[in-house]
């Protein structure tokens, strides 16, 4: 299995021994059930296929503290029955990466909890009595055109009729609904033609039926909503996964903080019950949960997410921290300044809503196509309905009726499922590419951009710094790589990755935060940190850069620190340049670290120390402007540029609040998924236009037979599912595309000074 | 032709027969994981077979 691609993720997620409060958080993920059980759900982001399911439910049924696992492969996620109502899912979880499989608690009383699907599971039973009704209607149907009259035609047609008046009554209901919601507000889309052309042929069948006459239109009707539900149930499976994709992604902004009490115990407490003044105790590697000011403690902290600095920041007693930053060395005890509706997550969050409205309402291409088809066709039929009724002298009743029947032959069945079916089909080849897509507009919207912005931090570049500095020393090398590897500073994980490993004994390794960690190695005190820290004990040149590294009385090193770029971002940015896409970095970063990531990616367009207001800004400017900007970013202080954008995009390694802000989450650590969307978008906007072009050519086909009163419910019948399997057939060629393979991605990684 | 008025309600009984176990196929859960349960039978506990000596012990001693 894939066992191989998992061992790294796990290795390193073990690094780090899990926090208090990540560990009093995933308890508070357990729910009780009705019998004294705990109730958890895991995210297995990692499980590929039965093989794994067979795994991981036989390892998890063997245990003790486990009543019942069952895992959902669909979903990618397993629901946990534990013994005791307040057992931890920490144990299953660390059994699991022992597997070698990834997992994490989703959280309780989110609504998508249990995983059961209202809406789909109504769909389906929609498609299901459609095409009942379908099916037994059409039998009849046959029977009538293959020559049943008299006697028999009618019981057929009363028949037919009984069949289609409950089955349309419940398997339209959701287009219907959409109409009527659609015309309350004044506003047009693809249901209202839909809803209306099933209507008039069911009422004109009735009437028909009841004067005994001979053509009726049930089956056209019925056959109708189940291919349109076909489509539209797809539609829901495909963003119903996207939407349990996104939602198992790990949530990086903690729900709970460690509250020190007035007797000095540590409790945890859920954020919305955390006051101002209250007193929290962060260990490393938990993030702030709220705005505070540190009271006691000094640590190093990665602002990355939060203001698009690429380097840490020393903080100590007296300086405020904004919540979603990351604490890296010390434990520190701090104070809160703000409840959590007034915290820098907040405020964040209300930019982004405030951005998103700003946007203004974009209309679907079927809404827009419907704008222009409906007046059209509607205006056709009263036109053919007054020529049948001058050319006969008067006769309203089968004027009627040849009016009606253009309106049930134009009805866009084709057009209803040109665009989902191409979306569906765009969306599944997207999820095989790693990148999964919120909803269809925004694989539309992603089709018409001309200028793409890009983050600098976490989007361009990846999380981890690198060093460029080889030793020469072996004393030294080894020296500085076992020092750096009790350290969890980014900096430090950078130097014990890129030095050669090797066996050295470390003793009484200390970690001062914000200067540097201190141990004595092979009996001898070393140090590596901040320069001027490293030079109290050693020969440090003046200008020396940090971080340094010495031993006691020797002379110092220092390594110059890196940003590195996220893998194929240099081919991503020249595939979309050569597209005709302008490309330019908005970065929160300062002005030096922006224009080398930008000189050494050949993007013209900097701008840096940009404030989350003047990303919003700029966007703006763009779109009055009247350019389509993408928006590609990860960081809190993005999201609502993100929302701001005609169209976004953000890594799965962005904070939650840019996820959910983002229309596409890219999964892959590969930079190249945003040229590639690109090329699907177009694609599929290609398709879509094909398809209505097919579907308006049929239409020029059958409108004069209908106006000239030669359709018959057996035409009929035979055109509608023909054009609904041409505009299928071509929206499935979007998946042969993909067996195009794409020209080997280069995997080094590059790496600019910081 | 009064062989359709037993015809057709048989053909609808059908159809209905079959719908109903659609619903009762949905509401028990089998469409919440397609990709799952059609690789499940793959993985089930393989129960030995029972040994050919403890059905027909002459038969295989002789």
């Amino acid at each position: 299995m894939s066992d191989v691609g998992m061992g790294n993720g796990t290795a390193q997620g073990r690094a780090i021994a899990p926090s208090p409060l990540l560990r009093a958080q995933a308890r508070a993920d357990v729910r009780q059930s009705s019998d004294g059980h705990g109730l958890c759900v895991l995210s297995l982001p990692t499980i590929r296929c039965g093989g794994c399911v067979a795994r991981i439910e036989r390892a998890l049924n063997a245990r003790e503290d486990v009543v019942s696992a069952r895992v959902n492969l669909t979903m990618q996620r397993a629901n946990v029955t534990l013994r005791d109502a307040d057992a931890s899912p920490e144990l299953i979880i660390d059994a699991l990466s022992e597997l070698g499989y990834e997992a994490r608690a989703i959280e309780a009383g989110g609504t998508d909890i249990k995983g059961s699907d209202a809406t789909g599971k109504g769909l389906l039973r929609a498609l299901a009595i459609a095409g009942f009704g379908a099916m037994n209607i059409m039998l009849l149907s046959v029977g009538v055109w293959s020559g049943a009259d008299g006697q028999t035609r009618e019981t057929f047609h009363l028949i037919s009729a009984l069949i289609a008046l409950p089955v349309v009554a419940y398997a339209g209901q959701p287009f219907f609904r959409s109409a009527i919601g659609a015309l309350r507000h004044g506003r047009m889309n693809m249901d209202v033609p839909i809803a209306l052309a099933v209507i008039l042929a069911l009422s004109l069948s009735l009437f028909e039926t009841v004067q005994g006459g001979t053509h009726v239109f049930f089956d056209a009707a019925v056959t109708l909503l189940f291919f349109l539900l076909i489509g539209r149930y797809l539609d829901h499976l495909m963003r119903e996964r996207a939407r349990s994709a996104v939602a198992g992604l790990a949530k990086l902004s903690p729900r709970g903080a460690m509250v020190r009490g007035t007797d000095g115990t540590l409790t945890y407490a859920a954020l919305e019950t955390v006051k101002t003044g209250v007193i929290l105790s962060i260990a490393p590697n938990e993030r702030v949960p709220l705005d505070v000011r540190i009271l006691a403690g000094c640590t190093d902290i990665d602002r990355s997410l939060v203001s698009g600095e690429a380097m840490p920041v020393c903080a100590r007693s007296g300086d405020t921290l904004e919540a979603g930053t990351l604490n890296l060395t010390g434990v520190i005890e701090a104070e809160v300044l703000r409840a959590v509706e007034d915290s820098f997550l907040a405020q964040m969050m209300k930019m982004q809503a405030s951005a998103e409205a700003g946007r203004g309402t974009y209309v679907r291409i079927a809404d827009r196509a419907a704008r222009l088809y409906a007046p059209v066709v509607h205006l056709l039929a009263l036109a053919t309905f007054i020529g049948w009724v001058v050319v006969t002298g008067g006769d309203w009743q089968s004027s009627a009726f040849v009016a009606i029947s253009v309106l049930i032959i134009t009805c866009p069945c084709a057009l209803g499922l040109a665009v989902p079916v191409a979306h569906v089909v765009a969306a599944g080849r997207l999820m095989r590419m790693g990148v999964l897509m919120k909803d269809g507009s925004a694989l539309e919207r992603l089709a018409e951009i001309d200028c793409a912005v890009f983050d600098k931090t976490g989007t361009l570049t990846t999380g981890t710094p690198t060093i460029s500095t080889m030793l020469n020393d072996p004393e030294m090398r080894s020296g500085a790589q076992a020092l750096a590897a009790h350290s969890v500073h980014p900096a430090a994980r950078a130097i014990a990755a890129h030095l050669p490993r090797s066996a050295v004994t470390v003793e009484d390794a200390e970690e001062h935060p914000g200067y540097g960690i201190e141990a004595s190695v092979n009996g001898r005190v070393a140090r590596l940190g901040r320069a001027d820290w490293v030079a109290e004990i050693a020969e440090v040149a003046d200008s020396a850069v940090s971080p340094a590294f010495a031993f006691e009385g020797g002379a110092a090193v220092s390594f110059d620190l890196s940003e590195t770029l996220r893998d194929g971002a240099g081919d991503a940015i020249s595939a979309l340049q050569n597209n005709d896409i302008d490309v330019s970095i908005l970065s929160g970063d300062m002005a030096s670290r922006a224009t080398r990531i930008a000189t050494a990616l050949g993007i013209m367009q900097v701008r840096d120390n940009a404030s989350p207001a003047d990303k919003i800004a700029t966007l703006e400017e763009l779109r009055q402007n009247g350019h389509h900007p993408l928006m590609v970013g990860d960081g809190l202080n993005d999201a609502a540029a993100l929302a701001a954008a005609h169209v976004s995009m953000a890594p799965a390694s962005a904070s939650d609040a840019g996820r959910t802000a983002a229309d596409f989450v890219f999964v892959r650590d590969n930079l190249n998924a945003v040229p590639d969307t690109v090329q699907v978008a177009r694609q599929t906007a290609r398709i879509v236009r094909q398809n209505f072009a097919l579907a308006i050519a049929y239409n020029c086909i059958a409108i004069p037979l209908a106006v000239a009163g030669l359709v018959t419910p057996l035409i009929a019948a035979l055109a509608m599912s023909g054009s609904s399997v041409v505009v299928i057939a071509n929206a499935l060629r979007l998946n042969r595309a993909d067996k195009r393979a794409r020209p080997a991605t280069r995997t080094n990684r590059m790496a600019v000074p910081a | 032709m009064t062989i359709l008025t037993i015809l057709i309600p048989v053909t609808l009984c059908m159809g209905a027969i079959g719908l109903a176990a659609f619903f009762w196929s949905l509401r028990s859960g089998q469409f919440e994981d397609l990709t799952g349960d059609a690789a499940r039978i793959l993985h089930g506990d393989d129960t030995p077979l029972p040994t050919p000596q403890t059905i027909h012990p002459k038969e295989t001693t002789t």
